[in-house]
């Protein structure tokens, strides 16, 4: 593996040159000849009925575009998982951002005005806004029990390990939706042309998500929907599903006016209407013996799912298999629901319920050695998976992963024990409380389950006439570095240099569906189809003897063009097999939930000022594993930016709802950290490599935003002495629990003495 | 800005990027907007319209602004810079090529505001201290990278530009 040339190297950012200079073009940017703009008319109600629509007549209203739900060709959805969200609302309204209407107009400084001249009349019905009204079944406002998905998993004998328990530890833990604030709003274009059909451009991660909703709601067959990805400004998740709402509005303006037409959302429209992280509720009830081993336990894992399905059942079931953290649990049942209530639907969110399930487990550990008397540490050391061992759903950790190693290593390079000592004595008289927290935790790469299979990705290189190569995928660019690693990937398979290989602009037309680009996959999944089709050029070009066994650039490129000349473009595909290894039983949730995992201790250390409240993260230690780095400037740099996420998370980012909406959408009062909140976050790896992905990479995106708010919350509690159960955790309840002086801790409950 | 719509527009003079134009324009359009539609400079980006995000600055006779909040007409007979100005004749100016060595730029919207943070820092700052470069970006945000490697790239710029 040393001998690679090109792998493993921080050659340039691909599209870097374009980014810093400006010329990269994102959709606000584009702009076509007699082009409309669009406008999204809302609900203003959580639910309810529509009564009646009225134009007030301050607005010109023969000068607009006017889309309603009856202008829809096809199907009135937004085809995803079930196809329950409506692309615009008939009668129905089930949460406040529900988009009714669409305007559009050659002027988009009309816009705004016009959508306040559209007077809707409701009739009102009671909404729900929380998990637990929505549990309580006072109203439905979901299928017949709110309940968009459920999962068992279990594992071994909980009952007895209750049975011998020494200690019952059982908590509560919560987190809140949280914003992913990319800084390029939501944004697409849409053309229709009666023969070509529709042809969207926009900011999206997942082209092949927007082409199937396009299908649907046109009715349209596969080769009259065009959708091409643009340059995107951030998305971490939240451009996974939404994007597709957007294009379908475009699409129905401009089929109805026959123009090109563009909806970018402002900073509040995509605040309050775009989806969220979900927030969650996790009970833990464990079950430990006096040496501090988990002897098994209860874990019951509830999201809020908004007012349609969209992404919840797949989020669920990430949260749940990541709930039990990196822990050998003997026995186990975990229980998870995502629940309805009546707000817009939460989505995507770096991380995918696995932060909101690693938090609980990560306080509950510290929880768990609080009780016991015993260190953080020692708690975790103790019930590690190790090789060998399963995990909640028996699969069978195959790596040599040594995570006690880890620690040990975090906790060198943290310098925790002397830093724990010197706080816990300096914090006897002082007004400011310094404290020190671990985060332990996993992430798992790629589709969960036989959830890759049913992908069947299908990637493509192949040979230009001038001789070129280029990567075909729809695998998406948007900050994290795809197009350079997965040219990197190709240049090293193919021999020839990283400037040699380029990569086609996402486009439904041009490039094969390599799967959406989330869950961490692109490189481990992605990167190794790439690097098989790849091989298969050079196997082709030689043995159709146009290649030797050495070969220079230049030769390869004559090999390449005497290719073309002789039979056409080449074209390479390689399609996902699963491996062997993996099985998954989808019907009872257990066996090999991932291909990989990659694995993390944190170290955070903080202080709390005890005059304003305020929390400031002091020094920040990421230790993981995550295979082997392909590209060590883009994988620190997504380590940082995941960490940062997750202080946000802890610390700053609360979504302040109001009836079901976002009453705090705009920069100025939904505080994400800036230069000023952060500190020095120090990142090292260990690389074990992985079989399953390209050069032995695993996923690395969402793993970072896992640690931060369990290692900082465990840092505050260290500092202060007090338990917090949830995030984000604010000046203000830091006050409060101070000043009410009370533990906030659910006191463990009493063992039931050993029969 | 609806009441532009009944004002008249100006003839307005700038001088963007080094180069003398004359836009007409309503007195209270955004400069933001002048510039990416009238002008075509869409490198300057819109992250918020409200002042918060930076992503919209550009230097104003040497002065950074977020040119979402500048009515055109208060720009009148400025020097304008935007990140299309940084570079001359294809060699990328040393906070550009530092952004690009050491993974400044992420998915690159806020990277153009960010990059001319960073000039107006060292204009005025030519050995800035890791404090001064966090103070310095602290208008602009980035939620990609964690700010840590725009701050190396930046030092190292810092550094280079002196030499
Ligand atoms: S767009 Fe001007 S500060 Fe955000
Ligand atoms: S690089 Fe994406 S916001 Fe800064």
């Amino acid at each position: 593996m040393t001998k690679d040339r090109i792998v493993g190297k921080s050659v340039p950012r691909l599209e870097g040159r374009d980014k810093v200079t400006g010329a990269s073009r994102y959709v606000d940017d584009m702009e076509l000849p007699g082009m409309l703009y669009g406008a999204t008319v809302r609900s203003r109600i959580a639910r309810g009925k529509i009564k009646s629509i009225t134009f007030l007549p301050t607005v010109k209203w023969d000068e607009f575009v006017v889309v309603t739900a009856k202008d829809i060709p096809g199907k009135n959805c937004i085809a995803l998982i079930g196809d329950d969200q409506p692309c615009l609302a008939q009668e129905l309204i089930n949460h406040p951002e529900e988009p009714i209407l669409l305007l559009a107009h050659p002027d988009r400084n009309l816009l705004a005005k016009a959508v306040e001249a559209v007077s809707i009349e409701y009739d009102p019905l009671p909404p729900i806004f929380t998990i637990e009204e929505s549990e309580k079944l006072s109203e439905i406002i979901w299928g017949t029990d709110n309940n968009f998905k459920s999962y068992l998993i279990e594992k071994g004998n909980v009952e007895n390990a209750f049975k011998n328990a020494d200690f019952m530890v059982e908590a509560e833990y919560a987190t809140g939706a949280q914003e992913q604030l990319y800084i390029e709003n939501n944004g697409m274009i849409a053309v229709f042309d009666p023969q070509q059909g529709v042809t969207v451009w926009g900011s999206l991660q997942c082209p092949y998500y927007v082409h199937r909703a396009l299908m649907e709601l046109c009715g349209l067959p596969e080769d009259r929907v065009r959708v091409v990805q643009l340059e995107t400004g951030g998305a971490f998740g939240g451009k996974e599903e939404y994007p597709s709402m957007l294009a379908a509005h475009a699409t129905l303006l401009a089929v109805k006016s026959g123009k090109p037409v563009k909806i970018v959302y402002d900073r509040m429209e995509d605040m309050a209407a775009t989806t969220k992280r979900h927030p969650s509720r996790t009970r833990h009830r464990t079950a430990v013996s006096k040496d501090g081993k988990i002897l098994g336990g209860e874990i019951e894992f509830t999201i809020d799912g908004g007012a349609y399905k969209t992404l919840s059942p797949v989020v669920l079931s990430r949260g749940a298999l990541h709930a039990g953290g990196p822990y050998y649990w003997p026995s186990v049942r975990i229980r998870a629901k995502a629940m309805a209530t009546n707000a817009p639907p939460h989505g995507a969110f770096r991380g995918f319920g696995a932060p909101q399930s690693l938090f609980a487990m990560e306080r509950h550990m510290d929880f768990i050695a609080q009780t016991l008397g015993i260190s953080p540490i020692e708690v975790r050391r103790r019930n590690f998976l190790k090789p060998g061992q399963t995990t909640t759903t028996e699969q069978v950790i195959n790596e040599q992963i040594g995570l006690g190693k880890l620690l040990d290593r975090a906790l060198e390079l943290s310098d925790y024990r002397t830093k724990k000592e010197k706080f816990a004595q300096a914090n006897l008289s002082a007004d400011r409380k310094n404290g020190i927290g671990i985060a332990a935790f996993l992430h798992g790469a790629g589709f969960t389950g036989s959830g890759e299979r049913y992908l069947n990705s299908l990637v493509g290189v192949e040979t230009c006439p001038d001789g070129t190569v280029r990567v075909l995928v729809s695998s998406t660019e948007f900050g994290q570095g795809t197009k350079t690693v997965l040219c990197q990937i190709a240049a090293e398979a193919l021999g020839l240099r990283y400037e040699d290989v380029g990569i086609a602009q996402p486009d439904t037309q041009k490039v094969p569906n390599s799967g959406p680009t989330v869950a961490s996959r692109t490189i481990m999944v992605v990167g190794k189809l790439v690097h098989s089709a790849a091989l298969a050029i050079v196997q082709t070009l030689r043995s159709g003897g146009l290649l030797g066994e050495v070969y220079s650039p230049e030769e390869f490129r004559a090999a390449c063009r005497k290719h073309v000349a002789q039979n056409g473009t080449f074209r390479s595909l390689a399609r996902y097999q699963q491996a062997e290894d993996i099985s998954w039983d989808e019907e009872n949730y257990r066996g090999a939930a991932y291909a990989a995992f990659a694995w993390a201790v944190y170290v955070a250390e903080v202080t709390v000022d005890l005059t304003s409240y305020s929390v400031t993260v002091d020094d920040f230690v990421c230790l993981q594993e995550v295979g082997r780095v392909l590209h060590p400037v883009l994988a620190a740099g997504q380590i940082i930016g995941g960490v940062a996420q997750g202080i946000g998370f802890a610390l700053y980012e609360k979504v302040i709802w109001d009836k079901g909406r976002m009453k705090n959408g705009q920069m100025t009062n939904y505080i994400m950290p800036t230069s000023a909140d952060i500190p020095p976050i120090r990142v090292f790896f260990e690389e074990l490599g992985n079989v399953h992905g390209a050069f032995g990479a695993k996923g690395i995106g969402e793993l970072p935003v896992d640690g931060p708010a369990p290692a900082i919350v465990n840092a505050i509690s260290n500092a202060l002495g007090i338990s917090f159960n949830s995030v984000p955790l604010l000046p203000e309840d830091i006050f409060e629990a101070l000043s009410s002086n009370v533990s906030h801790d659910t006191l463990p409950a009493l063992a039931d003495s050993k029969q | 800005m609806n009441d532009s719509q009944t004002a008249t527009k100006f003839d307005i003079p700038l001088v963007v990027n080094g180069k003398t134009i004359t836009v007409h324009a309503f007195p209270m359009e955004r400069l933001l907007d002048v510039l990416r539609v009238q002008i075509g400079l869409t490198g300057t980006k819109e992250g918020c319209g409200e002042g918060e995000c930076g992503s919209c600055s550009v230097l104003v006779d040497g002065a950074l602004v977020n040119s979402c909040l500048i009515p055109v007409l208060q720009a009148s007979g400025t020097h304008i810079t935007t990140i299309e100005g940084l570079a001359t004749d294809k060699r990328l100016h040393a906070l550009q090529q530092a952004f690009l060595d050491f993974g400044g730029a992420q998915c690159g919207i806020c990277t153009p505001g960010m990059i001319l943070a960073a000039v107006h820092l060292l204009s005025k700052n030519p050995q800035p201290t890791g404090a001064d470069i966090r103070e310095g970006l602290s208008g602009n945000l980035c939620r990609c990278t964690g700010y840590l490697q725009i701050f190396e790239a930046v030092a190292d710029a810092a550094v280079r530009c002196r030499q």
